[in-house]
C-alpha cells in the first residue's frame, strides 16, 4: 500500500439546507484535481437529476480524493457524502459512523441554523472531529466574524481558526483541505483483525449487481473471499474491491483497515446489502457486529395508481427497478373500485414518498395518482385477534372491533426560542403529548413531544418549517403503540364509495375533516349535467354533505356560417377532456379534485 | 353514403358571405371590413365570376355577413342574376335595421324583392334601445319597424329577427318585451342566440368590466324565451332558432341536417361531395381568386348525430339508416334512455331528442350521447 493509515481522513460535509454542501463538495473534487475541469457539472456528487434541483441530498455517495498537503505529504481523503432529511436520518447516522470528521458548513450570512445545530450533535453523537467551515463569504451580506462568534457561542466550537470560504468563486479551498488534514484525526485501524467493514450505502448496478459502499473498521477484505452480512446472513464471493473516484471506480487488490471503498459480489438486489449491516469474511468471521444496525422498515403507506391504466404493467416495471436500488421501498399489488388496478407501496416517511413518486413520474414518464397516507395500525377485534391494516380498505367492521393502536414517536424538535409558542400550538394540534424543553443555548430549545406518527407523516415537517419559518428542525423515532380512539372516514360521491378516498383518522379530528373534504370536493367538482350528492360518512352514519349543483348552460347557440369543423373541434375537445376525469359510476371527478383532497393540509 | 350529385339538376344551398360593415358590433367575430367603394365592386364581380364558374342549380340562397344589405338592391340583384336557382328558392338577406330602416335610408326593397330576395333577416337583438346600445347596434328598434314596413311593402312577407340573451343588464321583463316586439312586429322567424364572448372581439377586450347575467340567469333567461316565443306562436326547431308553422329557414335547416351547401366568398364555409372546404378570411385573396382551403371530410356519423341533435326533430332513426345504411350505434341510445332520466333526452323507438333543459346543456349531453364514438 502507497499510503500508511495515519494519511488517511474519512470525512463528510454536514449544513444546513442551502449552505452549500454540493458546491464545496465539488470545488475539492476540482482542487483535488479529482475530475478534470471539463468533466465539472455543476454539482458532480448530487447524481440524481432530482436532488439537484431539489438541492438536497437523497442517497449517499462516496468518493476518494489524493491531496498533497502542504507538509509534503500525500494525503487520501474519503469524503462521504450524506443525505439532508429526517426520513433518512437513519441513512445519515450510518454515513458518518464510517467517518472520523465532519466539515461544517455555515452560511456567513444566514449563520446558525436548525439543520446547522441538529447535524453537528448527530456528528458529536458519533464522536467526529467537527471541522467548521465559513461558507459564501463573497455575498454582499456576508459577515463572517459575527458567524464565526456565533458558532462559538451556539455550538461551542473553536472558529478562530476556521477557514472563510466561497464554494462558489473558489476562494480559500486549500484551507479547507489543510484542515480537515490537521483536524480530522486517521482512522484507529488493525488489519490483523477479523474483518468488519459497515456497509453506509449500496447502489444497483445493472452489469455488476449491487455495489456495497463500505468503511472497513478492522481486518481486511479481497476479491475471491467469501463474505458475510452479519444482519442478514446472506454469503456472497468478492468479485471486485476497489475506490470510488469522482469519475469512475477503481478496482484494487484489497481493501484494509480504515479505508472506504467499494465491494461487488454479483449481489441482485439491495436488499441483500442493507445501510448500517456488517460485513465480515466467512473465512475469519468476526464474532460481534458493528454497532447500530437496524432493518429500515417502511413506516408509511399508500396506493400508488397509473392515471391512465393502461400503464399498469409500466408502473410495476418501474417499481422494481426501483426498489433494486431502494431496500426501504416496499410494494404490492392492490385493487380500487375507483382507481383500478395499482400498488400498495410503503415509503420511509413522507419525503421519501414524495421522491419514488416523482422518480417514478419524471424518470419512467407515469402519470400518477396516490392515495391518503397511512400508517399501521393494530385492530384488536372482539374474538381476541389483532389485525395490522395499513389501508383503511381493509379496516373491519367497526362492530367487530374491540379496540385499536397506533403508532407513536419519540420526537425532539431543534428550534431558535421565538418559536416554541408556535410549535407547541402546531405538535398540540396533531395530538402531540409534551414531555420536556431544554434549553441547549439562552435562544435554542430542543422540545420533545410524544407524537402519533399518524400526525406527521402527513406534511407535519412543512408545517413546522412554515410556522419557524425554516428555523426549527425535527427528528423523530417509532417508540410504541398505543390505544387511540380511531375511526373510518368514508367518502360517497352520488350515493358510490369512493375507496381510495377513504382513511383512518383519530375521532377528535373526523368532523372538522370531514367537513373540509366535502367542501374541498365541492369546489373541485365540475359542476355537470345533473346534481351531484357529495357525503362523508363513519360507518354508515354521514357527517358531513355538500353538493355540487347540476350545471346549467352548456351550449353553442350559433351557427357560425355553416362552419361545423369548429363545432365538431370543440366536441372533439370536450370529449377528450372527459376521457381525462376519472369516472365514478356516472360521477366524473377530475384528478385535480383528487389531488386536492389528497393534499388537504392544515392551512385548509 | 349519399350518392354523388348531379351538379346540375340537384340542387343545394348557396351561401354568400358579405364582409362589409360601417362599424365592427363589439360582440361579433365574423368576418367584415369596412366599405371602399372600389373594394366592393371588385368583390361583387368577383363573386359573379365565381358563381358563373360554378354554375349550379341552388334551392336556398343566403346573403350574410356582414352587412349584404351595404352592397345596395342593384348589387343584390347583380350577384342573384347569375345565380340559378329552383322555382320556390329561398333567398335570404340579411340587412342592417338603420342602413334599411333608417329615416334616411334608401336600400330599395322592391328592386331586392324583384330579383328574388324573398326572406330578410333583420338584426334586432333586442327591442330595448339601451340594450341596443349595450350592443353597439345604431339606430332603435324605430328602425326595425320601418325595414319591416318597408319589406312588406314590397312584398317580402318572411322577416326573421334575431335576438340576443345574455346580454349586458338584460332581465326576464325586457326579454319578454322584446319576444312581444317580434310577435306584434310581424315577424315569422326569430333566432334567440345566447352572447357568447369570443376571442378577438371587443367585448373580450373589456370582459372583466362587463356586467353579464350569470350561467343561472342566462339559462332562465334562455327558458323563459323559449316559453314566450312558442306561447307567441314561435315554434322551436332548432335550439336557438323559432319560426312560425311552415317558416323554418330551409338554408340553416340544411346545416342541421348535414345536407350540401357551397359558401362562396370570403370566410364562407362549404359542404360539397363530402368534403368540407372554406374561403380564408381574406378579401384579397377572394378576390384574386386564390382556392378555397381544404376542411377535411364532413358528414360522417358522429358529425351527423351532433347537428341532428340540434333539432328538436331530433336524431330520427330511420334518416340516419338510409343515410349511413346501419341503425344508430347502441352506446348512443343506452346513453340517452339514461339521460331520459334525468330529464335532457326523449326517446323512444324512433327517435332521440333534447329536451329544453338538455338544448341548454346540448354540448355535455351530445359529448356524452358521443362519449364512446371513435
Amino acid at each position: 500500500m502507497a499510503v500508511s493509515k495515519d494519511k488517511i481522513r474519512n470525512f463528510c460535509i454536514i449544513a444546513h439546507i442551502d449552505h452549500g454542501k454540493s458546491t464545496l463538495a465539488d470545488r475539492l473534487l476540482e482542487k483535488t484535481k479529482s475530475v478534470a475541469l471539463r468533466d465539472m457539472t455543476a454539482q458532480l456528487l448530487d447524481k440524481m437529476d432530482l436532488e439537484r434541483e431539489r438541492g438536497i441530498t437523497i442517497k449517499a455517495h462516496a468518493v476518494k480524493l489524493n491531496y498533497l498537503a502542504e507538509d509534503g505529504e500525500e494525503y487520501i481523503l474519503n469524503l462521504i457524502d450524506t443525505p439532508g432529511h429526517v426520513d433518512f436520518n437513519y441513512e445519515v447516522s450510518r454515513s458518518l459512523a464510517a467517518c472520523e470528521g465532519a466539515v461544517l458548513i455555515v452560511d456567513a450570512s444566514q449563520g446558525v441554523e436548525a439543520q446547522t445545530l441538529a447535524n453537528t450533535y448527530l456528528a458529536l453523537d458519533h464522536n467526529l472531529e467537527i471541522v467548521p467551515v465559513i461558507n459564501k463569504i463573497d455575498l454582499p451580506s456576508a459577515d463572517p466574524d459575527r458567524v464565526a462568534a456565533e458558532v462559538e457561542e451556539v455550538i461551542g466550537l473553536d472558529c478562530s481558526e476556521a477557514p472563510r470560504v466561497s464554494a462558489k468563486t473558489g476562494v480559500n479551498i486549500e484551507q479547507v483541505l489543510e484542515s480537515i488534514v490537521k483536524n480530522v484525526p486517521a482512522p484507529e485501524a488493525n488489519d490483523n483483525l477479523p474483518p468488519r467493514a459497515l456497509i453506509f450505502d449500496s447502489v444497483y448496478d445493472s452489469y455488476k449487481g449491487v455495489i456495497v459502499y463500505v468503511r472497513v473498521k478492522e481486518g481486511k477484505i479481497k476479491p475471491g473471499d467469501t463474505m458475510r452480512m452479519m444482519a442478514t446472513g446472506a454469503e456472497f464471493t468478492i468479485v471486485e474491491t476497489g475506490y470510488m473516484r469522482a469519475t469512475v471506480p477503481e478496482p484494487c487488490a484489497e481493501l484494509t483497515a480504515g479505508e472506504v471503498g467499494y465491494i461487488t459480489a454479483s449481489i441482485k438486489t439491495v436488499s441483500d446489502a442493507r445501510v448500517g449491516d456488517t460485513v465480515t469474511i466467512v473465512e475469519n468471521p468476526a464474532s460481534e457486529p458493528l454497532p447500530g444496525y437496524r432493518k429500515v422498515n417502511p413506516m408509511v403507506f399508500c396506493g400508488v395508481y397509473p392515471a391512465d391504466g393502461a400503464d399498469y404493467e409500466n408502473l410495476r416495471d418501474a417499481l422494481e427497478k426501483l426498489q433494486l436500488n431502494d431496500a426501504a421501498l416496499t410494494y404490492e399489488p392492490e385493487t380500487s373500485g375507483a382507481l383500478g388496478f395499482g400498488f400498495r407501496c410503503g415509503f420511509l416517511g413522507l419525503l421519501h414518498l414524495e421522491i419514488i413518486q416523482e422518480r417514478l413520474e419524471r424518470e419512467y414518464d407515469l402519470d400518477l395518482v396516490t392515495t391518503v397516507p397511512s400508517v399501521i395500525y393494530k385492530i384488536h377485534l372482539n374474538d381476541g385477534s389483532m389485525v395490522e391494516i395499513d389501508n383503511p380498505t381493509h379496516y373491519p367492521d367497526p362492530a367487530h372491533i374491540n379496540y385499536c393502536e397506533e403508532p407513536f414517536t419519540d420526537a425532539h424538535i431543534y428550534s431558535p426560542a421565538e418559536y416554541v409558542g408556535a410549535i407547541m400550538d402546531l405538535c398540540q394540534e396533531r395530538r402531540g403529548i409534551f414531555r420536556n424543553m431544554d434549553y441547549i443555548t439562552p435562544d435554542r430549545v430542543d422540545i420533545h413531544y410524544e407524537l402519533p406518527l399518524n400526525e406527521i407523516i402527513y406534511d407535519f415537517f412543512d408545517s413546522l418549517k412554515s410556522r419557524t419559518r425554516g428555523y426549527a428542525s425535527f427528528d423523530y423515532e417509532i417508540s410504541d403503540y398505543r390505544r387511540s380512539n380511531l375511526v373510518k372516514l368514508d367518502v360517497l360521491l352520488n350515493g358510490d364509495l369512493i375507496d381510495a378516498l377513504s382513511f383512518i383518522i383519530h375521532t377528535d379530528k373526523a368532523r372538522g375533516k370531514s367537513r373540509k373534504i366535502a367542501e374541498r370536493l365541492k369546489d373541485n367538482i365540475p359542476r355537470q349535467m345533473f346534481e351531484i350528492p357529495i357525503q362523508v360518512a363513519i360507518g354508515g352514519k354521514v357527517i358531513a354533505r355538500e353538493t355540487v349543483k347540476a350545471m346549467r348552460k352548456d351550449v353553442l347557440a350559433k351557427c357560425y356560417g355553416g362552419d361545423i369543423t369548429r363545432k365538431k373541434k370543440l366536441l372533439e375537445k370536450q370529449k377528450e377532456g372527459k376521457k381525462r376525469m376519472r369516472h365514478f359510476g356516472t360521477v366524473e371527478v377530475p384528478q385535480e379534485a383528487f389531488m386536492a383532497v389528497l393534499k388537504l393540509d392544515d392551512n385548509d | 353514403m349519399t350518392t354523388m350529385t348531379d351538379k346540375s339538376t340537384n340542387p343545394i344551398g348557396l351561401y354568400l358571405h358579405i364582409p362589409f360593415c360601417k362599424g365592427k358590433c363589439p360582440y361579433c367575430d365574423f368576418y367584415s371590413v369596412a366599405p371602399r367603394k372600389g373594394v366592393t365592386d371588385s368583390y361583387v364581380a368577383a363573386l359573379c365570376r365565381k358563381l358563373d364558374e360554378e354554375n349550379r342549380i341552388y334551392d336556398t340562397v343566403y346573403f350574410g355577413g356582414g352587412t349584404p344589405s351595404l352592397l345596395g338592391a342593384d348589387n343584390i340583384a347583380l350577384i342573384l342574376s347569375h345565380i340559378r336557382r329552383t322555382e320556390n328558392c329561398e333567398v335570404t338577406l340579411e340587412c342592417n335595421p338603420s342602413d334599411t330602416g333608417g329615416t334616411d335610408s334608401v336600400f330599395d326593397f322592391a328592386k331586392a324583392a324583384e330579383s328574388g330576395v324573398n326572406r330578410i333577416s333583420l338584426g334586432l337583438q333586442s327591442a330595448d334601445n339601451e340594450e341596443r346600445k349595450a350592443l353597439g347596434r345604431r339606430g332603435g328598434c324605430e328602425d326595425v319597424e320601418r325595414a319591416i314596413a318597408r319589406a312588406k311593402a314590397a312584398g317580402i312577407e318572411n322577416i326573421s329577427l334575431d335576438l340576443m340573451l345574455g346580454i349586458p343588464n338584460q332581465t326576464k321583463e325586457s326579454l319578454l318585451r322584446s319576444v312581444e316586439f317580434c310577435k306584434t312586429g310581424g315577424a315569422t322567424h326569430v333566432s334567440a342566440y345566447i352572447l357568447k364572448i369570443e376571442e378577438g372581439t371587443f367585448f373580450h377586450k373589456k370582459r372583466e368590466n362587463l356586467i353579464l347575467p350569470d350561467e343561472d340567469e342566462t339559462s332562465e333567461l334562455y327558458m323563459a324565451a323559449v316559453d314566450a316565443l312558442e306561447k307567441a306562436g314561435f315554434m322551436q326547431y332548432e335550439i336557438s332558432n323559432f319560426a312560425k308553422d311552415g317558416y323554418e329557414s330551409r338554408h340553416n335547416l340544411k346545416y342541421w341536417r348535414c345536407e350540401e351547401y357551397l359558401g362562396i366568398g370570403a370566410a364562407a364555409h362549404s359542404f360539397v361531395d363530402g368534403k368540407r372546404f372554406y374561403y380564408e378570411r381574406s378579401i384579397v385573396d377572394f378576390v384574386d381568386g386564390k382556392p378555397p382551403v381544404d376542411d377535411g371530410f364532413g358528414g360522417d356519423e358522429e358529425e351527423y348525430i351532433m347537428l341532428a341533435l340540434r333539432l328538436t326533430e331530433g336524431l330520427i332513426f330511420e334518416n340516419f339508416r338510409r343515410r349511413f345504411g346501419k341503425a344508430v350505434p347502441d352506446s348512443v341510445i343506452r346513453k340517452a334512455e339514461f339521460l331520459k332520466k334525468h330529464g335532457l333526452t326523449d326517446t323512444d323507438s324512433e327517435k332521440i331528442s333534447l329536451t329544453k333543459n338538455g338544448f341548454l346543456l346540448s354540448n355535455a349531453v351530445i359529448c356524452e350521447l358521443l362519449a364512446n364514438f371513435e
